[in-house]
Order: C-alpha cells, then structure tokens, then sequence
C-alpha cells in the first residue's frame, strides 16, 4: 500500500527573493532521486505539500511547468511558520514534497479555444505554470489566442518579472500588466484588475477564462467576465483553502460535500455556483 | 455458542498471549478502551466508554513517520502499526462507526495505511446493549442494540454466561480451540428475553431531513440553534465517526518525527487561512458544518450519515446541547429558499 504521507527528498537549489518587498520568495527545488522525480507526474493548476523538516509542512501551488524537467517551482508568501522558516532556509537544504495533489486547470478542453488569464498579487503562481505549458513549442499550436492580464499594487511586486519581459517581447501572447497607482518609470496599464479587464475586453467567443487571485479581485471581476458574454461554465478559478492531508482526510479544507484538496483546487464558476459560499 | 463468564476470562487470558486485546477498563468514574495485560482488567458491566474505541484504530495521536536530516539526505522511517488486534466488548454502534470511518480512509484515489493496516489486523468482538442508555438512539440510524453489522462475534450477556453469535469466519477462527457448547434452548430463550427488553427511549425523526439540509444552508434558522455552544469539540472528540486531523512536526535538533493528531471543526483555527482570512469565522459556521457534514455531506458522498445514535455528544456536551433536538428543530423548520 502506498503511503500517501511520505515526502520526497528534495534539495533546495535557489532561495529566490521574488518581490521587492522581500515577502515572496520563489524556490527551485530538485529531486534526490531520479526514480521520484520519473514518477512526479504533474500538470498546471496542482500543488504540493512542501516538508520542512523538523518545522511541518504546507500546501503550495506549483509554479513551474511539467514542460521545465528536473525541478519545481514554488511561489511562497512569508505568512506563517512553515514558511518564514523556508524564506530563511541556505540553498542544499534537504525538503520533503509530497504531490503532485489536486486536480490540474483542464488543459484538455482548452484545446482548440482561446485563453484569459486573470492574475492578481501573488496567486500568479499556478498561472505561470498553465502560461508555460501553453508556450511551450509542443503545444502552443494546440491553443488559440492567449491573453493575460496581470496585476499588483506596483511594478515591484510583480512575479516573475525576467519571463514577463520575454513573455512582452513574443506575438503569440497579449499580456497586459497593470499596477494600482501610477510610478515614476511605468510604462504599462494602471488601474484595477476588474477594470483592465473592461478595458481589454477579450472575446468570450470560442474562449476560456482562467481566473486567480485574491478574493476581492475576484469578485469584481466576475461581473465584468460576464458582461463579455464568459458563461459560468467557461470561469476557471483555483480555491485556497486551509488543507493538512491534501488528500481529503483531514476534513479541514471541504466546501459543502468537495474536498478542495481532493476534488480541486481547479472548480468552473459553475461547480462553486451549486456549492454553499463558504472559502 | 455459550461461554460462562469465568471461561471468558480465561480465554481473554488465553489470547492476550497472541493478540494485543483492547476492553473497557474502568478510570476514575467513566470507561476507555485500553489494552489489557490480563483478562480480569476487562469491565464489560459497563454501559458505553466515554471515547469510543475508534482510538484503537486511529489514535488520538499517532507518529507518521520519524526522520533523520543528513547533509545529503533524510531518511524516513515508516511507523506502521502491523500488531494484530482485538477489541472485545465493543458495543453494536461502535462497531458500525469502523464501517463509516473505512470510507474516509479508503478512498478512491488514496489508501490511509496507518488506520487500513490496523483496521485489517483487529478483530471485532461486540457486546450487545442489554440496558442502551437515555441518550442512545442507535435505531434511528439503522443500528439496534444487538445489531451485528461490522462484528466478528457479538456476546449477549444472560446473567452468568454470555450467548456468542459467531458472524464471521475470523470470528469463529478466534473461538478455534475453546470448545464452546452450543447456546441451549434456555440459552436462547433468555438471549431472547434480553434482546427483546432492551428499549430504546428516544428515536429521532430523520425522514426528509436531508433533503431538508439540501436548501438550508443559508437560513437563519443557524442564527440561533448554535447559540449555546461553546465550542469546546467534547462532542467531535468523543464522537465515533468523526475523523478529522491536524500534521505536525515535533524534532530536536536534526531528529523528528511527523506526527497526526485528532483535530476538530469546531476550533475556529481549524479553517483559519494564513491570509488571516477565515470561512468558518464564528461558532455559527462551525456549528453548521458539523451538522451539514454528519447529515448531509457525508451522505453526498458515502450514502450513509456519518452518525450511528451512541448519544456520547450528548452526555458529553457541558451545556446540554442535544443533537436529538437540534435536528427535530431543523426537522420542524419551515423550508425557506436557500438564497444567500
């Protein structure tokens, strides 16, 4: 029987301070042995639960992509004890992983259909991973359009701000960035996610809409995704809940009878329509 | 079968020597399931323990696995239970308890092999309620006093000797080399006679009541019937079918060991995101999602309510909180739309 509590060794390559607030930092983390990293089947959407050993563990999103073999990629705010220890940790620190959980954002029905990614804050993590998969030679024909909006209160809290730069340079990716106030050397959008949103006014014609970020974002958003004619069984969103097994055991993380660790984190807008508001 | 209760002594005796064999052994005032040394520590004159014998099962604390950090490394080391079990005296609740509870840890995607592994190694030796206490109500959840579901051999107690009804093959393996009489007609008669007084005097009205739970999440009818709970989780502790854990890490030095502990929806922390954001933020949420999880959700998802009437909620409650009433008040609720 396997045992679904048993971490994989993994060794801590790049302790990465991502933001210029100092309170993500994104970690590169590489398997110990060749046999776990072979059997870490992962797609875009999943997460893991990161071992800090002697500390516990946490549930994080996945940020890298299945496309980028030989390590994961985990965005991590410094917000409780698992993780202010992690932001401390030396790269070669040995870490625990246990994954990949959860189901993935349906990468398979996206085939065929243009794509908008909706990004807020610090929640771009499992987003850059479904952007990476899309952009990857090997299947970028198999998708339309892609479209990203992407937002933070100023330029310095922006993820993964060398790839956005690339990401800016390529046709076959509209991304938009946006801040909440004007700066003094910003040449992009400014103003409110849900409003850029408005403004860009992607085409829900033959398209998907990838939704993530912070609660508030969200919920201005919805209204405006709507408007552009996105049925509710097009709005892909990710849920964040307070998780400890990550394999619906626990009994912590449940919306009404799901398991957001177990039946998602990925839900359509439609699923969370039939499930009472309680995350 | 028929055994007399010195016999029954000596082949707990007789066992203790293969098996780690779990009774009700009497603390202070109340009864637990713990493992016994010798056949006279069983107190089976008792009417139900205060924590069910789901501990046997699933701990209330448990070590995962231990760990050593190396510089190039860690090793893990698994700390599976394989000891084969018996609890003896269990009562007919109970025992349905580990059939309800083989859902969560058996799931379709994911196997628990720290309760799965000891769940296959225990055998179940019930006893059935000759007296059920004024807070069972096992009947109205499909049980009964002397229900058999789940057990290996139920006893029923006549006085000096018990009546053992043999229900399954480990069952009768475990009464191999004993040789039993047959229950005489006396026997019988008076196992009868027992099973027949034993009253239950509560039942609970469950007709309707999920599809009552379906449109009722956002009533306001919760406003009020959580008011006197204090939260204090005695009723999720001490309930059978509850199952819910918190992981945590206690090391010294580059040493350690992962270890689960029994946790509870009703601690506001339990849902408590690190965002500071919280979707259960008072005792009205935790409250509902108790009872939404016992009869409705787990009825989503397993067909079964997650209850079997031990009533150990209710004795235990400091505030006399019956969930006999709070579900005859959601019972009698007026249906309202479930509108937020």
């Amino acid at each position: 029987m396997k045992n679904p509590y048993l971490p994989l060794p993994m060794r801590l390559v790049k302790n990465f301070v991502e933001t210029e607030d100092k309170l993500i930092h994104t970690f590169t983390l590489e398997f110990l042995n060749e046999e776990d990293e072979k059997s870490f089947q992962y797609l875009p959407g999943q997460f893991a639960e990161v071992s800090v050993f002697g500390v516990g563990e946490a549930p994080f999103g996945i940020a890298s992509s299945p496309t980028e073999p030989g390590h994961l990629k985990f965005s991590v705010a410094k917000v409780g004890v698992v993780t202010t220890t992690l932001h401390q940790l030396p790269e070669g620190t040995i870490l625990g992983v246990r994954g990949p959980l959860g189901n993935n954002y349906p990468i398979e029905e996206f085939k065929g259909k243009n794509l908008v990614v909706i990004g807020g804050g610090f929640a771009f993590t499992t987003l850059r991973s479904l952007i990476t998969y899309i952009l990857h030679p090997d299947h970028r024909g198999d998708y339309g359009e892609l479209t990203v909006i992407y937002g933070a209160r100023n330029p310095g809290l922006l993820l993964y701000k060398d790839e956005l730069a690339e990401w800016e340079k390529r046709s076959d990716i509209n991304l938009v960035c946006t801040i909440d106030r004007p700066v003094e050397g910003w040449s992009g959008r400014v103003g409110f996610v849900p409003a850029v949103t408005k403004e860009v006014a992607p085409s829900a014609e033959n398209a998907y809409a990838v939704i993530c970020g912070p609660p508030v974002m969200i919920k201005f958003t919805m209204p405006v995704l709507e408007e552009l004619g996105f049925p509710s069984e097009r709005i892909i969103m990710s849920l964040e809940n307070r998780m400890k097994c990550g394999i619906g055991m626990c009994g912590r993380c449940n919306v009404g009878n799901k398991y957001v660790c177990k039946d998602g984190p990925v839900f359509t807008r439609a699923q969370l329509n039939q499930l009472p508001n309680e995350y | 079968m028929l055994v007399n209760k010195g016999q029954f002594t000596d082949w707990l005796n007789q066992l203790i020597q293969v098996y780690q064999v779990y009774a009700p052994v009497k603390e202070d005032d109340y009864f637990c399931f713990k493992k016994i040394n010798s056949g006279d520590q069983a107190t089976l004159n008792y009417t139900n323990s205060k924590v069910p014998p789901k501990e046997v099962l699933f701990p209330r604390s448990e070590k995962l696995f231990c760990y050593r950090c190396e510089n190039d490394g860690v090793q893990l080391t698994e700390q599976i239970d394989e000891s084969k079990k018996i609890i003896v005296g269990l009562r007919p609740c109970d025992a349905k308890s580990f059939l309800l509870l083989d859902g969560v840890f058996n799931s379709d995607k994911y196997h628990d092999p720290y309760y799965l592994i000891r769940r296959n190694n225990t055998v179940l030796v019930g006893l059935g309620c000759n007296q059920p206490a004024a807070t069972c109500f096992c009947t109205s959840l499909g049980g009964g006093p002397f229900a058999t579901e789940g057990l290996d051999l139920l006893l029923v107690d006549i006085g000096d000797r018990y009546v053992v009804e043999v229900l399954t093959d480990r069952g009768r393996e475990l009464l191999s080399g004993m040789e039993l009489p047959a229950a005489n007609q006396e026997a019988q008669e008076a196992a009868r006679i027992v099973k027949e007084g034993a009253a239950l005097s509560t039942q609970v009205n469950l007709e309707g009541l999920k599809s009552k739970l379906d449109v009722i999440f956002y009533d306001p009818i919760w406003d009020l019937i959580h008011e006197k709970c204090l939260g204090c989780a005695a009723c999720t502790y001490t309930c059978p079918t509850c199952h819910c854990f918190d992981i945590v890490d206690e090391a010294e030095g580059n040493e350690g060991c992962r270890i689960r502990n029994w946790d509870a929806c009703m601690f506001p922390l339990f849902t408590l995101h690190g965002s500071g954001h919280n979707p259960r933020p008072t005792g009205k949420e935790r409250f509902r999602q108790r009872v939404m999880h016992k009869f409705k959700y787990f009825v989503d998802n397993f067909n079964a309510i997650a209850c079997v009437g031990c009533g150990r909620c209710i004795i235990n409650c400091p505030v006399n909180l019956d969930i006999r009433e709070v579900l005859a008040e959601i019972q009698g609720s007026e249906v309202r739309s479930d509108k937020q």
